[in-house]
């Protein structure tokens, strides 16, 4: 069990998400791009998720669906016991589940003043009797984040990049949530500042109990913040572990190539280091490999990677991998 | 010898709010054949440390004094002829972002054939050989028929490697790659370290790599330098300056990110905000966000001193550890 989890009730199921997006490929010809493909998996109150892959993976599309942002082709969300789909569940959801952006520059309104910003959620739920309730807890928000009340009138642009994600981070608190999707929410601040924001958001969980899916692709970083760690290739989740474990003995072929790819800041380390280095790119997900749709990589791979989809299994522990010679190649 | 040397660099931008001085009094020197690691967050002056060296500074920016000597010839001051002979040849360089650094509109093969071009007296026939050859060097698949594709129709990994291709068609004794895998995901980076890693080797050229990811430095550099604030705070051997840092900032930087043997304990950041170059302290550039400012941090900026034959540092707090040790040592004499 994670070092923040409470209790085994998850709060955010997710089952057998799919999300195919239509794109042209003629004049009157679509295509499904299979972003997500059946991807399951559930989180446990005050846990933290990470989701790791490299672009195009559908990790960023995982976290904005379970959102709603996009309808999901198929599969279902469930928070809290209730299944999220008409419009009141989503309503109610929306006020227990919200998202960090990764850019801190294009995610905040430059026309509006940081008081605006964050209490736009609030303004929108009309959660709030009056303008001088509305104030303070826009106050008592920018406390939590470490933002003096003075910085309340000013505009986005006068903030640099750390600061501005802690108000992107403040306006996602808005609402009380329970959930939050962070979606490579450091990844674009300096590495001093990174820090900063990861400590906060490990504080945050703590003072309020929050939940969060991690969306990033530096691994240290998600291992850093994480209970469990999943690995998503071309829209498909290949191993779910806990952190330690799956950064320790990662048993996915792609994983372990991943893994061993990160360039580990000590130099020793690094001199010795074998790292697995892939051959090719990541396939287009318009045309996706028979199969496993690692296989046009993998060096293990046979025959039968490219006949069926391995499933996602249960190896003990709760460390899941999805790979036809688990067994064999490790 | 030391094929590059810079000496007292000042690299300003001259904009409506003042003068930005994005380097301010750099020196180092870069050896034949040696991986030298440049770090620092934005700001920092790395990149512009880069383009003073190539002279591609944009309108506002113009390098103030200084010398940057390549070879015992001088580039500061030298005119556009002497740099065109420079850029491309001699010197080349890899830029960050491998989507926006090629030209939409040109195969591949024409891009590639342009710089071959305008750098050697080949033909066209020879330079279409050549470009064929570099695209097999950098592990491009099918280089014929790539030589025929636009740049759309490559992925990211594969562009930073027809960049790569390009800065070597003509054998440059130095190249400098700008966060050369800063847009490519983690795997992808693997493949292009490596393969610079294995280029170097191969040609024998020297690599400065500009990066603000200090896990590249460590698996990439023989030598490290740290900027802050457009100066030098430390500069050494990898190993000195990961296992033995000697500036504040570069030991905060270290502490700052997530350990490879992680147990989930809180990070230690540095505190503060990044610097406003408009508004520089008068000190050392560091000490407003310095938990071991002392009082004399605030007044002047520390020196460079020498800690052994592979380190220096400018901290005072390494002037006050001498100063004790002095100390001692005339207290037991």
């Amino acid at each position: 069990m994670g070092k923040n989890a409470q209790g085994e009730t998850p709060l955010v199921e997710v089952k057998h998400l799919k999300q195919y997006f239509d794109i042209s490929v003629g004049m009157f010809a679509t295509k499904p791009l299979k972003a997500v493909d059946d991807v399951s998996f559930t989180i446990k109150k005050g846990e933290t998720l990470g989701l790791v892959g490299e672009s195009g993976c559908g990790k960023t599309t995982v976290g904005r669906t379970i959102l709603h942002l996009y309808k999901p082709t198929s599969g279902e969300v469930w928070y809290d016991g209730a299944q999220i789909g008409d419009k009141k569940s989503l309503a109610e959801f929306r006020k227990k589940a919200t998202m960090v952006f990764q850019d801190p520059y294009s995610s905040l309104n430059p026309r509006m003043t940081v008081a605006d910003i964050i209490a736009e959620p609030l303004d929108i739920h009309k959660m709030y009797k009056n303008s001088q309730e509305r104030r303070d807890r826009v106050l008592e928000l920018m406390s939590y984040v470490g933002l003096n009340s003075e910085h309340a009138s000013r505009y986005a642009h006068e903030f640099s990049g750390g600061q501005r994600q802690r108000i992107g981070i403040a306006r996602a608190l808005a609402l009380n949530p329970g959930f939050i999707v962070c979606d490579e929410p450091v990844s674009a601040l300096d590495v001093s500042i990174q820090a900063q924001v990861i400590n906060m958001f490990d504080e945050l969980q703590e003072k309020l109990g929050l939940t969060y899916l991690f969306i990033a692709h530096d691994l240290l970083v998600v291992r850093h913040i994480s209970d469990r760690i999943a690995v998503m290739y071309l829209g498909h989740m290949v191993e779910m572990a806990d952190a330690n474990e799956i950064y320790d003995h990662p048993l996915h072929p792609y994983s372990r190539s991943l893994i061993s790819a990160v360039p580990v800041p000590d130099p020793k380390v690094a001199r010795e280091n074998k790292r697995i280095v892939l051959s090719g790119d990541i396939p287009s997900p318009l045309n996706a490999p028979s199969g496993c749709p690692f296989r046009t990589r993998c060096p293990h791979a046979t025959e039968k990677c490219a006949e069926s989809m391995p499933e996602l299994k249960d190896l003990g522990g709760g460390h899941f991998v999805a790979c036809h010679r688990t067994e064999e190649i490790n | 010898m030391s094929m590059l040397e810079v000496k007292d660099l000042h690299t300003s931008f001259f904009t409506d709010a003042g003068e930005v001085k994005a380097v301010n009094g750099i020196s180092f020197q870069l050896d034949e054949g040696k991986v030298l690691g440049i770090v620092g967050e934005s700001g920092s002056g790395k990149s512009v440390t880069a383009y003073s060296i190539m002279q591609i500074l944009a309108g506002a920016g113009k390098i103030v004094s200084g010398s940057i000597k390549f070879r015992d010839q001088e580039l500061v001051g030298a005119g556009e002829k002497v740099m065109k002979t420079i850029r491309g040849n001699k010197i080349s360089i890899i830029f960050q972002d491998p989507m926006t650094s090629l030209n939409p509109t040109y195969t591949i093969g024409k891009q590639l054939m342009e710089a071959i071009l305008l750098h050697t007296d080949r033909n066209k026939e020879q330079a279409r050989e050549r470009a064929i050859e570099m695209l097999r060097l950098v592990n491009v698949n099918e280089p014929e028929k790539r030589m025929k594709q636009y740049p759309y129709e490559f992925s990211g990994g594969m562009r930073q490697r027809v960049m790569i291709a390009m800065a070597l068609a003509c054998e440059p004794d130095i190249l400098i790659a700008d966060e050369p895998t800063t847009a490519l995901d983690v795997t992808i980076q693997a493949q292009i370290l490596e393969l610079m890693k294995s280029l170097q080797k191969e040609l024998g050229m020297a690599i400065i790599m500009i990066t603000h990811d200090l896990g590249v430095v460590a698996q990439m550099c023989d030598e490290v330098i740290v900027m802050y604030a457009g100066s030098i705070c430390e500069q050494g051997t990898a190993d000195e300056i990961f296992y033995h840092p000697c500036h504040e900032y570069t030991k905060g930087l270290l502490r700052s990110i997530p350990a490879v043997d992680d147990n989930g304990e809180r990070l230690q950041p540095i505190t503060g905000t990044p610097i406003d170059l408009l508004n520089m302290p008068k000190g050392c550039a560091f000490a407003p966000r310095c938990d071991a400012a002392m009082r004399i941090c605030l007044r002047e900026k520390c020196e460079r001193m020498q800690i052994n034959d592979d380190h220096a540092a400018a901290c005072w707090m390494n002037v006050a550890k001498q100063q004790t040790e002095k100390d001692r040592k005339g207290g037991e004499a």
